[in-house]
């Protein structure tokens, strides 16, 4: 058997697997340990101090490197036993020898000496024909035969390729010796076409670059498997010194080179702009270099190097409102929400005014008003003022030392609207639509204490005692959460409080609020449906004219709310449990057959490829996040909100962007398949463990059945092996470093931006692994063939309910599907004990196959079915009214 | 010899139980361990075990042979320890190291080849067992030196080219890589390996079988089950597979990663069981078949066996179990 001669991934090992596959992501290798390219490298070498360089090391597979290329060649090192010695002391550190190794050398005895350390599946950098074919194919024999891959540097005896027809020609005839001579994997083999420096001034340096570019492209194209790597700081050689230049050069050169078919390089993460980033003047003088697009095009760049060296990040645009007085161009700033000159703009008036604290109350909270009231009249969209938010955030920061100076001399003087404090509740980590609730109440002049996440009821009493708060907002998505906005509420009333509670999330509705809530406090609660309206009712419950008559309009509201509530409740009618078991959906088990996954037990993706969910994202569910209703793609032709969506959904793009390039998140995944067969409304699995299910017991048409998941798989006695299948998956691994980054810098739009684009990626990532289920682990719909739009639709077989949503909303079976799917360390999501999935950009559910399987909603259950839930989970009557409380149709 | 790939697509093969449990059983002296050449090694050699198939051949085949009869298709060379690393604790050079190795795989093949000609339907194969030595290639044994090494990737590549010419001279029919706790040294054994095979210009089906040393899924050198598989992957092995270390059950995941990734058949063979305090097995024959079913029910192995503490009883029940299902099949969940 052996490798397939089809099967061109490239697959390497440290202690860990890395697999490169066509479409895989650019493969980062670390640079810096390498005697060559870093000064301080070679310099703790020399010493002999390898404990600091194993230190090198470890920072960069911490920063992200995939593969960490070692080289010692140094006339002044022995460079045989530095790497010997460096290889066996990486060996002893899991944390830096789990990714696989890169041995470096001009030297065929050093790279031997390094394969004889190395137990993984190593890169050997490099072999070429510089020396002749038969010291060629002894060379890549040997490195075959230690199990490596192989970098090929297009080099042959008559030297270096240096235009496209001699990369094309050595690379042909080496990937030729190497497939038919010496039968070195296809897919191992990584060829290096030469990465010269441009811009030299020289006339034949002119096609350095596109050269590259265009032998990378032609032996993609033409040496099946093979794939293409190259040190990528040698094209900016000539501009040493000049960092910026080459920070974007190396990006838009390794912009170009992906798009040429570039799988990997050895890249310095420090020396690298966002290409999007770079500045477009910039861009297209390097672009036209690397391009060749212009005979003065080396000219042009080096004229445009010359005026930003020692410069730094000063422009030499301008614009026309940056002629306008320090007040409009603060106000324009803060409209647009341009954050680039709000320092300099903020001092300029802090030197104009007379107390920091008026820069803040005059001109930025004018300008704040403007956007305030734009907001409020519906010409300004929620994505626009989150930014304008960040730059008033920037400029009261900058101002904050000053403002401290002041208060130390003068005592304080605060004029805020008021203080709200903000949380999401125990239990719960979803918190998007409480940061924007914040930034807009914050925008409108309330100060904004946000407490974060899974807070419990104490610390929020305690902090609100603190910070004197005049009004606790409470958020959460789960429904468990509603639970404990009531435990909020009741302990609000214990304490005497009469501070107004504004309840919001996905989960909570104004018919909660009302009739579980309101209840008991007797202070003001009410529930905020979205951002927008938050700023009025804080303003009218803080304000002393108003706050008695709100209040009172509120109660009253509630108080109406819950009569009519209980007269609507009893029309409703219900059945009993056994009638509704004797009405379940009948299938024909005898006809069914069932089809087995291609495994049972569990299957972990680790590292899912995040540009593989791009295609998968639904985005509808994103606008609306962001306060912006409408269906995805036809929002952009919206009149009104059309063209800010278009707008947030391009800045939501370049996001992901550069996501997906520098891996910023990472994508995790666990399924399982498991024997399984319907017991009654159990799912019980044949490895003993029981899944309970509930039915629907609102009263239904004679001919409609009573739906409950277990349903829909085989019964014991059918005879027939059954199976169900659970999932667990999340692309929120990382997002707390940058969530971290961007409220450090004040930046709420891109920290709200990076929680929305990961929640979508996860339904994505949900989405995507249910389909390879269906075509391929399970195998149940091997020839579907249904486009994104259909998908999102769920036009496909089979369904993957999630515990806690409508069809099972007992979110404590939750615990049993992550213990078999040990989701806890396979996809490194945790349950909190309100059984929320942290990271938040996380999915879980089950899936059925059964062709008649479809979503619905349990409903209202009844007192029959509590019952016999808890005698079949096992668990107290008063543990399953509490975990099922949205549920329950009668008073408890 | 009929080719072994493709009785492996047609069921699951049975690899023999544990020698050194069998070996005990006959509660030897020092003496069982020497003959007139080594009556006076200054040395003890008690617990040599695979010098019997030189000083005590009767108790060996009559092992092989209680294999062969429990129904195992494959059984092992008595050369787990056939090194000039390992032997050297006995202060045994490289004339014993060949001897033991040439003697061990005869003996084995004359008593295959009478069970084969019995029923030549059910053909019996040798593989030559090659432990991995009593040293680590990537692993330092002070630690406070990290960087040190007990061996060097050469010397083991030397030890294990003995081992490999006088096995195949012994006539084996396959090269048995096992209980890998040190991917590097496997790496070398392959590396042997193949240098022997091109030097006479003949291959042998290679088998590797790595062990996972606890609950944390790794080898001892620290490499998950997948990075094991890559790490190997480069000779054209007949098989790759876990033994030692864990109980069938403990076992599955890791099959499981295996019989997802790998291009190669897939091979298992368990302890009895985790040891008792007294460092004794004693999982019986039908709990171990009962557990070792659940690979066969998933399709995940095409070749079955027992390590540690396993008996002919134990092969006999495996046996049993094996014939009931379909071997697995290479390539049939696809890789991600």
């Amino acid at each position: 058997m052996g490798q397939t001669t089809t099967d061109y991934t490239l697959k390497l090992s440290g202690l860990e697997p890395l697999i490169i596959f066509p479409g895989s992501n650019f493969i980062n290798i670390g640079e810096r340990t390498n005697v060559t390219g870093s000064k301080k490298f070679l310099k703790l070498i020399k010493e002999g101090r390898f404990e600091t360089a194993l230190e090198v090391a470890r920072d960069q597979v911490q920063g992200g490197a995939q593969i960490i290329d070692i080289n010692m060649d140094e006339g002044m090192i022995d460079g045989v036993e530095s790497m010997v010695k460096f290889l066996h002391l990486i060996a002893s550190e899991p944390d830096i020898s789990r990714v696989p190794v890169m041995i470096d050398s001009s030297r065929w005895e050093i790279i031997e000496a390094g394969l004889k350390c190395v137990q993984g599946k190593c890169v050997v950098n490099s072999i070429s024909l510089k020396g002749g074919e038969d010291e060629f194919i002894h060379q890549a024999k040997t490195v075959k035969n230690f199990g490596a891959a192989v970098i090929v540097m297009l080099f042959d005896e008559k030297g270096q390729a240096d235009n496209l027809e001699r990369r094309i020609e050595i690379a042909q005839r080496a990937y030729k010796i190497l497939t038919q001579k010496v039968h070195f994997p296809a897919g191992d083999i990584i060829f290096d076409p030469n990465i010269f420096p441009v811009a030299t001034g020289m006339e034949e340096h002119r096609k350095n670059a596109i050269d590259f570019f265009n032998g990378t492209k032609w032996i993609k194209e033409n040496l099946p498997g093979a794939k293409v790597s190259g040190g990528v700081s040698n094209v900016s050689f000539s501009f040493r010194g000049n960092d910026k230049v080459r920070e974007a050069m190396h990006a838009a050169f390794l912009y170009h080179g992906i798009k040429h078919g570039m799988d990997m390089g050895i890249v310095n993460p420090s020396q690298l702009e966002v290409y999007d980033e770079i500045d477009k003047e910039l861009l297209e003088y390097v672009e036209d270099v690397l391009l060749d697009r212009r005979d003065d095009a080396t000219e042009r760049l080096l004229t445009y190097a010359e005026k930003v060296k020692g410069k730094g990040k000063e422009k030499a645009i301008d614009e026309e409102w940056r002629k306008a007085s320090v007040e409009e161009r603060l106000s324009h700033a803060l409209v647009k929400g341009i954050v680039e000159f709000i320092d300099a703009d903020t001092e300029e008036a802090r030197q104009k005014y007379p107390k920091p604290l008026e820069v803040i109350e005059g001109p930025l909270m004018s300008g704040m008003n403007i956007v305030g009231d734009l907001f409020g009249q519906g010409k300004m969209f929620l994505p626009q003022v989150v930014k304008s938010a960040r730059v008033m955030k920037k400029a009261v920061a900058y101002l904050m030392p000053y403002m401290e100076e002041e208060k130390r001399k003068n005592g304080n003087l605060s004029t805020n609207q008021g203080t709200i404090l903000l949380a999401t509740v125990k239990g719960d980590v979803h918190d998007i639509g409480k940061n924007i609730v914040g930034v807009v109440l914050a925008c409108n002049n309330f100060e904004i204490i946000d407490l974060g996440v899974m807070v419990p009821a104490e610390k929020i009493l305690e902090a609100a005692q603190k910070h004197h708060a005049d009004v606790i907002g409470l958020s959460g998505l789960i429904t468990p959460s509603l639970d404990e906005m009531v435990h909020m509420a009741k302990e609000m009333e214990r304490l005497g409080l009469k501070l107004p509670l504004l309840i919001g999330g996905a989960t909570t509705s104004r018919a909660h609020t009302a009739v579980k809530i309101d209840p008991v406090y007797s202070g003001p609660v009410v529930h905020v449906l979205d951002a927008s309206k938050s700023v009025p009712v804080a303003q009218s419950l803080i304000s002393p004219e108003n706050r008695s008559e709100t209040e009172k309009k509120f109660k009253a509201e509630y108080e109406q709310f819950r009569i009519d509530y209980k007269k609507r409740k009893k029309e409703k009618n219900f059945v009993s449990l056994e009638k509704a078991d004797a009405c379940k959906l009948k299938i024909d088990w005898a006809s069914f057959k069932p089809s087995t996954p291609a495994f049972s037990g569990i299957k972990v993706f680790d590292n899912f490829p995040l540009e593989e969910l791009r295609a998968h994202i639904d985005w509808t569910p994103f606008f609306l996040t962001w306060e912006l209703t409408g269906k995805y793609p036809t929002i952009f032709d919206d009149k009104i909100i059309g063209s800010e969506a278009k707008k947030l959904f391009d800045d939501a793009n370049k996001m992901l962007d550069e996501v997906i390039h520098k891996k910023l998140l990472q994508a995790k995944a666990v399924i399982g398949f498991w024997p399984a067969n319907s017991n009654g409304n159990d799912v019980v699995l044949t490895n003993g463990l029981t899944f309970n299910f509930l039915r629907q017991q609102n009263e239904k048409a004679a001919d409609q059945p009573y739906l409950c998941l277990a349903d829909f798989i085989a019964p014991v006695k059918s005879d027939k092996q059954d199976y169900l299948g659970g999932f667990a998956v999340t692309t929120g691994i990382g997002i707390e470093k940058l969530i971290e980054q961007y409220e450090k810098d004040h930046d709420d739009y891109h920290s709200i931006m990076i929680k929305s684009i990961a929640d979508r990626l996860a339904e994505a990532l949900a989405e995507k692994m249910h389909e390879m289920v269906r075509k391929e682990y399970w195998g149940y719909a091997k020839d579907e063939q249904l486009s994104n739009d259909e998908l999102i639709k769920e036009k496909y077989q089979g369904i993957r309910p999630a515990p806690g949503y409508p069809a099972c909303p007992d979110h404590t079976e939750k615990r049993k599907l992550f213990n078999l799917l040990e989701a806890e360390k396979n996809a490194g999501i945790i349950l909190t004990e309100n059984f929320a999935m942290y990271p938040a950009a996380s999915v879980s559910g089950f899936y059925f196959s059964h062709p008649e399987s479809k979503y619905f909603a349990v409903g209202k259950i009844q007192k029959d079915q509590v019952e016999n839930y808890a005698q079949r989970k096992n668990e107290s009557i008063d543990y399953v009214e509490k975990w099922l409380s949205p549920n329950l149709g009668y008073d408890n | 010899m009929t080719n072994i790939r493709d009785i492996l697509k047609e069921r699951i093969l049975v690899l023999d139980g544990a020698m050194g449990t069998m070996i005990q059983r006959h509660k030897l002296e020092e003496k069982d361990f020497r003959n007139e050449a080594l009556a006076n090694h200054a040395h003890p050699l008690k617990g040599n075990n695979d010098l019997l198939s030189i000083t005590r051949p009767d108790v060996i085949k009559e092992i092989h042979r209680l294999y062969l009869e429990a129904g195992a298709d494959i059984i092992e060379t008595n050369t787990f320890s056939g090194t000039v690393i390992a032997q050297s604790d006995y202060h045994l050079g490289a004339d014993w190291v060949y001897q033991i190795n040439f003697q061990s795989a005869k003996i084995a093949r004359e008593v295959a080849d009478v069970f084969t000609k019995m029923n030549p339907h059910k053909p019996r194969f040798v593989a030559g067992s090659m432990g991995p030595t009593t040293k680590l290639a990537s692993m330092s044994p002070n630690v406070n030196d990290p960087g040190f090494r007990a061996i060097t990737f050469d010397e083991l590549v030397d030890a294990f080219a003995l081992q490999v010419k006088a096995l195949i001279e012994g006539g084996v029919d396959i090269l048995l890589i096992e209980t890998i706790t040190d991917t590097l040294n496997a790496k070398a054994a392959l590396f042997a390996a193949q240098q022997y095979f091109d030097q006479i210009g003949k291959n042998y089906p290679v088998m590797i079988s790595g062990t996972i040393t606890d609950a944390s899924g790794r080898t001892l050198s620290g490499q998950t089950t997948e990075a094991f598989l890559i790490s190997v992957q480069h000779m054209p092995l007949l098989s790759i597979g876990l033994n030692c270390a864990l109980g069938a059950a403990a076992l599955r995941p890791y099959l499981q990663v295996l019989a997802y990734k790998s291009p190669f058949f897939v091979s298992a063979y368990p302890n009895a069981g985790l040891p008792n305090e007294f460092g004794q097995y004693d999982q019986t024959a039908s709990e171990m078949a009962a557990q070792v079913e659940e690979f066969c029910k998933e399709g995940l192995v095409n070749i079955l066996g027992g390590c540690c503490g396993t008996t002919p009883e134990h092969i006999k029940a495996i046996a049993e179990i094996a014939q009931k299902y379909k071997p697995h099949q290479i390539g049939l969940t696809a890789q991600t």
